[in-house]
């Protein structure tokens, strides 16, 4: 039939059109794949060459070797003959002591600053909105010199600032008084989480019988016995000893006490408040996407506003929270590495001393990168599961 | 029937609202909003003491006591009045160094009108109107203009080398121009990232995460340390160039992911469109997808170019002049030393001064581009 004849062709050529845009789609990769491998190993080739003209040898070995590097502040045990692995190591705690701690207190200053933000009292809304702008307007690098500056034009360890007993502000640093800590202590702050981690199984099953059938049970007296008796218990056993140790001043520095350093507070400080500011605004849109009809509800049930603001309101604003809220964290954990500017030795900064003094740049910033994803990868993991868990309150 | 929506919206009756006399409106105005509850009441009178007893030692040490002017670089009634009063007359000293670096004295009318230049680009490009491909065109002119004025040897300008470039102009320039070149870069990244080609997809999704998870700080040691290993002998690219290369792949990967959250907000139905009207895919997305994507996206791409202008300071740690290490190495002078208080209010401030204006211009378009 003379009709059906020129069918033929046209669906050929229909299958022909989407081959094509196969072929196309696989050129296009080779020829990307092509240009990037070429690139890198043009560079890796160079770098090579490079490499052993300066005669620097590639690898990890320089490891192993005495780093020299003096630390200043260390909670590890450590000496400039130690190998530069432990200097490493000693950087890596470092960056999670001041990471670990800002998130914590940058957490609680913005979730503070962004509920007063949405007061009812205008003062207090105005304020916390220009402490959001005056800090989102200004580098953190900026602000990190400017408390830095303040630290040191603090009065002498001799002329400290005594705001309550015990406390000492000076050119020192900080001064808190604080309780030693020894193995039965440690063991006692072990009871207390496994007794947290058995309360947390506990109550899920009590709140599980309690949908069964409907009755309510009590949690406060296993809380008494696994948060209060059981650490008591231990404490007892070990023969712990609470008692707090005020620091002194004996000639021209303190003894006793946890003392924060300088730079360390001035880090400390310039990332708690800068990030407070995006975690304020975080809160407060959180807060905001909760429909306004959740809010009537709750009043019409006459409940209080801080009942209705803990129960109704937090929960969903925060499923709108978490997921920005989590590059805060990797952001303040990133900026951490402005340690650098002030002499405070994160591991950035103990790279950066290891690559001016060996040369072995590729494995340093190898090391820095590792580091961070690694930090970054687990924050983000922690956080899905958070989020994933309070996504599924919905029922 | 009683219907809710009857009832009046304010329980105040319309005249209480509007008249009565000022004192009077005054008076409900701080019972609503400073003393609507007892908690209210205390929180602001806790407030108004805390910030009267601010207000009243910062007037007394930034203007009372404050020494605004002293003669030929002498700082010693500075030095007298130090920790009670502000010593301003550090920035009419040193405004020139901070602003301009080093750049020779006579020619700083060039980085002035640089500047000014960028300014004035920043304003022309604010414009919804202005949007258009001639705007184009008017960066080139901007931008060959810029390099004019700071390199010079042409018209019977001097010519100034590199490194004796500083302060705000390098500020400007590494960030005008890291997001010049990083914007073209995101934009295909996104698209990369989004493509269904998987050699494409995974070489997109390597970079990006790469670059976004390690700090900065990192990405600028390389650029000055290992950029030069990675290149064939003789070739020597300047350290203010690293830095802008290092600062263009990092705008290229945070705004790769911002583009790309709007790419995805683009319903199906237009690219099953583009693709019906037989357009090829350079074509659907420059003419149909992008200008739609961009368009979502234009309130968090603003808040990017904030944080990058921001994060433009830390180039003071591989020691190029920008402003903040202008600001830095100007309170290095002995007679100077201990004043650095004022110099980093006076440079956070133009800091501030810059990110506000875009903060505030990204509120005004969002709420512009808000339904209804």
């Amino acid at each position: 039939m003379p009709t059906s004849a020129p069918e033929f062709p046209r669906r050929r050529r229909m299958r022909l059109r989407l081959n094509r845009q196969q072929i196309n789609g696989l050129v296009w990769q080779i020829v990307v794949v092509a240009i990037a491998v070429a690139i890198i190993g043009w560079l890796w080739s160079n770098a090579l060459h490079n490499l052993s003209v300066r005669r620097i040898s590639t690898g990890f070995a320089f490891l192993g070797r005495e780093a020299g590097m003096p630390i200043a502040d260390s909670w590890l045990a450590y000496s400039p003959r130690d190998p530069y692995a432990r200097a490493f190591i000693v950087g890596i705690v470092n960056t999670l002591r001041v990471a670990v701690v800002g998130i914590v207190l940058a957490t609680v200053l913005g979730t503070l600053i962004g509920i007063a933000r949405l007061s009812s009292n205008w003062l207090l809304s105005r304020l916390a909105a220009v402490y959001v702008e005056v800090l989102r307007d200004v580098p953190l690098l900026l602000q990190l010199l400017f408390w830095y500056v303040l630290m040191q034009g603090l009065p002498a360890a001799r002329a400290a600032w005594k705001p309550i007993e015990g406390v000492f502000l000076s050119n020192r640093g900080l001064v808190l008084p604080a309780i030693p800590i020894e193995e039965a202590n440690l063991w006692v702050i072990a009871a207390v989480l496994a007794g947290l981690s058995a309360l947390y199984l506990l109550r899920r099953q009590l709140v599980a019988r309690q949908m069964a059938d409907g009755k309510a049970r009590p949690l406060w007296p296993y809380a008494l016995a696994l948060l209060v008796g059981l650490p008591a218990l231990v404490s007892f056993g070990l023969g712990a000893s609470w008692t707090i140790t005020l620091p002194e001043l004996r000639g021209f520095n303190f003894v006793g006490g946890l003392t924060l350093a300088p730079e360390y507070f001035a880090l400390l400080i310039a990332l708690v408040t800068y990030t407070s500011a995006f975690i304020a605004e975080i809160v407060r849109s959180g807060i905001q996407a909760v429909p306004k009809g959740q809010w009537d509800a709750a009043n019409a049930l006459g409940l209080r506003r801080s009942f209705v603001l803990q129960r109704i309101v937090l929960p969903q604003a925060l499923r709108v929270i978490i997921p920005p809220m989590t590059s805060q964290y990797l952001n303040l954990t990133k900026n951490s590495s402005l340690a650098v500017a002030v002499g405070y030795q994160d591991v950035v900064s103990i790279a950066n001393t290891t690559l001016n003094q060996t040369g072995q740049a590729i494995e340093a910033i190898a090391l820095i990168m590792a580091v961070f994803l690694t930090i970054s990868l687990s924050i983000s993991l922690f956080m899905n599961w958070y989020n994933a868990r309070i996504a599924l309150v919905e029922r | 029937m009683i219907s809710i929506t009857d009832a009046p919206q304010n329980p105040l009756p319309f005249d209480a609202r509007s008249r009565g006399t000022p004192a009077g409106r005054a008076v409900r105005w701080l019972r609503t909003n400073l003393f609507a509850s007892v908690t209210s009441s205390i929180i602001s009178v806790l407030l108004i003491a805390l910030l009267a007893k601010a207000f009243v030692s910062l007037v007394q040490w930034g203007y009372w006591n404050a020494i605004w002017i002293v003669s030929g670089n002498q700082s010693g009634p500075c030095r007298s009045i130090r920790g009670h009063g502000a010593c301003w007359a550090v920035i009419p000293e040193k405004y020139r160094f901070i602003l301009f670096g080093t750049y020779p004295f006579n020619e700083q009318w060039r980085p002035a009108l640089v500047c000014l230049t960028f300014i004035a680009l920043f304003w022309v490009s604010s414009r919804r109107n202005w949007w258009r491909k001639e705007l184009v065109l008017v960066w080139a002119a901007a931008l060959v203009l810029i390099g004019v004025l700071m390199w010079g040897g042409v018209f019977r300008l001097s010519y100034v080398s590199q490194d004796r470039w500083g302060g705000l102009p390098v500020t400007l320039i590494l960030a005008t121009f890291g997001l010049a070149f990083g914007f073209p870069l995101g934009i295909v990244v996104a698209l990369g990232r989004r493509s269904k080609l998987p050699a494409i997809q995974s070489l997109c999704v390597l970079y990006v995460e790469l670059i976004r998870g390690v700090p900065l700080i990192s990405l600028l040691f390389m650029a000055s340390v290992m950029f030069p290993l990675f290149l064939p002998d003789g070739v020597n690219i300047d350290k203010l160039l690293r830095a802008q290369i290092a600062f263009i792949l990092y705008a290229g990967a945070y705004l790769a992911e911002v583009i790309r959250g709007g790419l995805q907000a683009i319903p199906r139905g237009q690219h099953d469109a583009a693709d019906a009207l037989g357009l090829t895919y350079w074509k659907k997305n420059g003419l149909i997808i992008l200008p739609q994507a961009i368009r979502h996206v234009i309130p968090p791409l603003v808040n990017t170019f904030i944080a990058f202008f921001k994060d433009t300071s830390l180039v003071l740690i591989i020691g190029i002049f920008d402003l903040l290490t202008t600001a830095k190495t100007s309170i290095i002078d002995p007679a100077w030393q201990q004043f650095s208080v004022e110099v980093y209010v006076f440079v956070g401030l133009i800091y501030f001064v810059f990110c506000f204006a875009m903060s505030r211009y990204s509120r005004q378009l969002e709420a512009q581009s808000r339904p209804g």
